[in-house]
């Protein structure tokens, strides 16, 4: 962590390039090759197959929702969607890949050439895409013993129940400047694939992650510097920190006077750096040739219209739209649009309503309780006609805006309604003059020398006799209404 | 009369007026197979309880007046290629010695669905890689013709259980001429059908755009039957063609009348027997008199095509035996000192001398920096190869030409010299890189031994060179045509 804060040597004499290779598992209910399940966390060796399996014999039928899912990606991210596309086989041995050979496409992708906007600090940058294929997930390796990782381990189990869930692996060009670019594309990227709906994008489960080129050339450069490789970041915030790190390890090594080798290096989140991966693990030679199982894919310009046809509202349209909609400040808009749960949920809430007010309660004291109550968004109990509720009862000025924070938590243990529990909890708001006029003449004559300074122009004392006021009553005063009064008492 | 004597048609005949049962026939072929199997070994295993299980089935069928197939009852010999649930698949080799299938093949259910009864699975040269069966984990089949000689390969084991009477049917996978040259070197009919017309599912892969599983029988009706039987789409084999004709056999006995034949120059090479020369030179004689308009052609691109077979074959092959790692299933090496070592060690011991030449020129052939001067060059040839077929069938309906160069060679001959064994190959294996159908069939007997005369057919032209196939057959007449071999004595 120390060398991600510590001042960047040689930022300015260098420019840190980035590309970026995103695998995404798609939602499909099947597997990329066969008919199992593709469900995660199932019993190992459960959701396997003579296919998947690779069993001697067994073939590769290509699933058509998958390459449905990959060409709506393509298509998302702007790039052509091309007529004739091939499967390969990518040789190699792993005994996490049943077939020691994975089903992956080469030099005949199914999309090529596209770009995403990505919105930095308020500042677009484009990206470009140079294609998005499709292949198939191995399995996964449990090595016991030792490290953990597969040299010196006492033995290794496999669980195949990952191998052949469809993959897509969308490949940016290296116009990355940052680790904060490079963060922000990942979340667009995301974004964009939650919102076709083809992938549930889950990080934690691995469902999506990264490799990552950085290499860096002195500003002004055109040709790339010596390339590093980090495989399999899983997180955004391993993405961010691990690029911080290995652009400042490289401007290190250069200002030491070293020279950077063309390497794969591996992230190592606990200790928070990088690493250099045993080299004999990836000296490989792949043997690409054209996978003779498979047929090629034909994609018909009718096939293709149809789905362009058929894309859901992408981020930055619906960021654009909601701005145009809302007036919200385009930081708020891209918060509320990462995740379609919230978004969905702020339009329900926020249909008839003031949007800024809206918002700000979705963000805030809504997302605070959340984690309070170990909730997600998904599993929110609190209906968005419960919160438009309460915010009505707030915009009425039947409850103060504290007391609208109590009913809130309230919502989460209780079915009721927002005008039940204020009713049940005598949080109903206290307009009524002469109720709050007792009050502030007591809280004035407690307080002489504010009720002093405030008759001598120091208007600002007022807030803290407003909160007093507020106290005495519970946080049920109409705030308004006690500055008013407050006024007219000492003014008087 | 002896069970074994007879044909699928024959057999079928007699099931049905009830002169001879399943159950009966099964049990000629099983005594066949023990009194002749421990000298010529064309079988790797015998599932003789499972076949007499399926024999009663179909005659407990038959009793009960069900509806039953031309192929119901009838033994048959599948190569030890194809998976069968339960039932140990070596495919030739070592490294799959112990190896149980979790599943069976689409032609095996084809034919279980068929209620053909299988007798067991036959030798073959490993993983499908030869052209004798010799190069088999399990040591060599041998001909019935003469137990010196090799029966062929890679499908020895099924051709000779056919020649020999074991069984009247086999089943056999073609991969360069495997079928073809076997049944030319055992006497009976072979087909090649059309690349994607019986699925492959269930076929352990030697060479997936090349494989082709395919039918043994000795008359050519039968082995119509048993390709139609086989034949047809399957939704597990994605180059599976989706609308074949389904009907191969209704037009067989329409004769040659009026059919151009081309007869190719490259077929007929120097170094070729005389005495496979003249058999089919009367063979080709013989069509002419039946009314089919010969004409010579060339197709100048077969000279490069046995070439480009052995880097294609070999380049997929290395692939396709990479999941033999001793991770999963069958041998695995003891005592390793880590994963590499265990995979390094497994192969080494499972894997047979031509399987580990074949996948060394194969990962050569692919490797970064030769793919483009070997693989790549060799698609070229592919792509001519069928060029040169697809300009010929239009002039031709049916394309001659020997199925071998000479008769069953002596077992150890050509095992050293493996560029020698590959000449075998060398008039079958366009067909094969053209994804076109073929069938050997009979064209009589050179110093004793059966010579094989091979009609070639366009994709999907099955119907018509089978029609070609059984009218040469008939006007050959049995009298003449070496339907048993002499008997084997061990
Ligand atoms: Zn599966």
């Amino acid at each position: 962590m120390t060398a991600v804060v510590a001042p960047e040597v040689g930022a300015r004499q260098y420019e840190t390039v980035i590309g970026i290779e995103t695998h995404c598992e798609l939602g499909t209910a099947t597997k990329m090759f066969c008919a199992c399940p593709t469900v995660f966390g199932a019993e190992p060796n459960t959701q396997v197959c003579p296919v998947c399996l690779g069993e001697p014999g067994s073939l590769p039928v290509a699933n058509g929702r998958a390459v449905e899912f990959a060409a709506r990606i393509g298509l998302a991210l702007h790039c052509r969607i091309a007529e004739r596309s091939q499967f390969h086989r990518k040789n190699y041995f792993y005994p996490d890949m049943p077939k020691n050979y994975q089903i992956s496409q080469y030099d005949e992708p199914l999309c090529v050439g596209g770009w995403l906007d990505v919105d930095v600090e308020g500042e677009v940058r484009r990206v470009g895409i140079t294609r998005v294929h499709l292949e198939e997930d191995t399995g996964k390796s449990l090595h016991v013993g030792a490290t953990g990782r597969i040299h010196g381990a006492d033995y290794s189990l496999v669980d195949y129940n990952r191998a052949g869930i469809p993959l897509v692996e969308i490949v940016s060009e290296p116009d990355l400047r940052s680790a904060e670019e490079a963060r922000a594309y990942a979340e667009e990227l995301r974004a964009v694939l939650l919102a076709l709906g083809v992938s549930d994008a889950k990080l934690e489960e691995g469902s999506m992650r990264f490799d990552v080129n950085v290499s860096i050339r002195p500003v002004g450069h055109a040709e790339f510097g010596t390339k590093v490789e980090l495989k399999n970041l899983n997180s955004l915030r391993s993405l961010y920190r691990a690029v911080a790190y290995e652009a400042d390890r490289q401007r290190r090594v250069l200002a030491d006077g070293g020279r950077l080798v063309q390497e794969t290096r591996h992230w190592d989140e606990g200790a928070g750096r990088t690493e250099p991966m045993r080299s004999k693990e990836f000296a490989t030679d792949y043997r690409y040739f054209p996978e003779p199982d498979l047929i090629p894919i034909e994609a018909t310009a009718p096939w293709v219209d149809g789905l362009r046809a058929d894309l859901p509202e992408l981020p930055a349209e619906r960021r654009a739209r909601l701005a145009e909609a809302t007036g919200l400040p385009a930081k708020e808009v891209g918060w509320l649009v990462r995740d379609p749960e919230v978004l969905a949920y702020f339009q329900a809430v926020a249909t008839g309503r003031d949007p800024k007010v809206v918002a700000s309660w979705v963000m805030g004291e809504l997302q605070r309780d959340l984690r309070e109550f170990d909730h997600t968004m998904a599993s929110n109990p609190v209906e968005p006609e419960r919160l438009g509720g309460l915010l009505d009862l707030l915009s009425a000025g039947t409850v103060s805006a504290t007391a609208a924070k109590d009913v809130l938590a309230e919502m989460f243990t209780s079915e009721a309604s927002p005008a039940t529990i204020v009713e049940r909890k005598g949080l109903a708001q206290i307009s009524d003059t002469g109720e709050l006029e007792a009050v502030v003449e007591r809280v004035v004559a407690a307080n002489p020398d504010l009720a002093e300074k405030f008759r001598g122009g120091k208007r600002g004392v007022l807030g803290a006799l407003v909160g007093q006021v507020m106290r005495e009553t519970r946080g049920r005063a109409n705030p308004k209404l006690v500055s008013d009064l407050l006024e007219r008492a000492i003014g008087g | 009369m002896d069970l074994t004597d007879l044909t699928a048609h024959e057999l079928a005949e007699r099931f049905a007026d009830g002169r001879a049962t399943a159950v009966q026939a099964t049990e000629a072929a099983l005594e066949r197979i023990a009194a002749t199997d421990e000298l010529l070994h064309a079988f790797l295993t015998v599932t003789g309880d499972q076949a007499l299980k399926s024999a009663r089935e179909v005659d407990q069928a038959r009793e009960r007046g069900e509806p039953l197939g031309p192929l119901a009852g009838v033994p048959l010999a599948l190569k030890d290629v194809l998976v069968t649930k339960g039932v140990r698949t070596t495919a030739g080799s070592r490294i799959l010695d112990e190896f149980v299938p979790p599943y069976d093949a689409t032609v095996v259910r084809r034919l279980r669905d068929r209620g053909v009864v299988i007798l067991g699975k036959t030798n073959m040269d490993e993983f499908a890689m030869g052209s004798s069966t010799e190069n088999s984990g399990f040591g060599p089949t041998r001909n019935p013709w003469d137990t010196t000689r090799v029966p062929g390969g890679s499908s020895g084991g099924s051709a000779a259980a056919v020649a020999a009477g074991q069984a009247p049917l086999g089943i056999g996978t073609d991969t360069g001429g495997s079928i073809r040259q076997p049944a030319a070197l055992c006497g009976i009919v072979g087909v090649k059908p059309t690349y994607g017309l019986v699925s492959r599912y269930g076929l352990i892969a030697f060479a997936s755009s090349l494989d082709q599983v395919g039918p043994f029988a000795r008359d050519v009706r039968d082995a119509a039957d048993l390709l139609e039987a086989i034949a047809g789409h399957d939704p597990m084999d994605s180059t599976s063609i989706p609308d074949a004709p389904a009907d191969l056999t209704s037009r067989l006995s329409d004769g040659v009348d009026g059919l151009r034949v081309g007869v190719v120059r490259e077929l007929f090479l120097e170094g070729t027997e005389p005495g496979v020369l003249a058999r089919v030179r009367e063979g080709l004689d013989r069509l002419e008199r039946l009314g089919a308009r010969l004409e010579e052609c060339s197709l100048p691109s077969f000279e490069y095509a046995l070439s480009a077979y052995y880097l294609i074959a070999p380049a997929e092959c290395s692939s396709n035996l990479a999941r033999y790692d001793g991770v999963r299933w069958g041998l695995r090496a003891k005592d390793s000192a880590d994963v590499v070592d265990m995979m390094q060690r497994t192969r080494q011991a499972g894997f047979g001398a031509e399987v580990k030449r074949r996948v060394m020129l194969g990962t050569y052939a692919l490797s970064a920096g030769y793919y483009d001067a070997y693989y790549g060059q060799a698609q070229k040839v592919r792509t001519l190869v069928r060029r040169e077929l697809d300009a010929a069938y239009e002039r031709f309906d049916l394309l001659a030409g020997p199925t071998a160069p000479t008769v069953a060679f002596p077992i150890g001959e050509k095992a050293d010299d493996p560029l020698a064994m590959y000449l075998n190959d060398v008039f079958t294996i366009p067909v094969n890189l053209a994804g076109n159908a073929a069938v050997s069939v009979p064209a009589g007997l050179s110093d004793g031994l059966p010579v094989g005369l091979q009609l070639i057919a366009p994709a999907l032209g099955e119907a018509t060179m089978l029609r070609a196939a059984w009218a040469f057959e008939q006007d050959l007449g049995l009298s003449t045509r070496p339907t048993r071999p002499q008997e084997v004595r061990p």
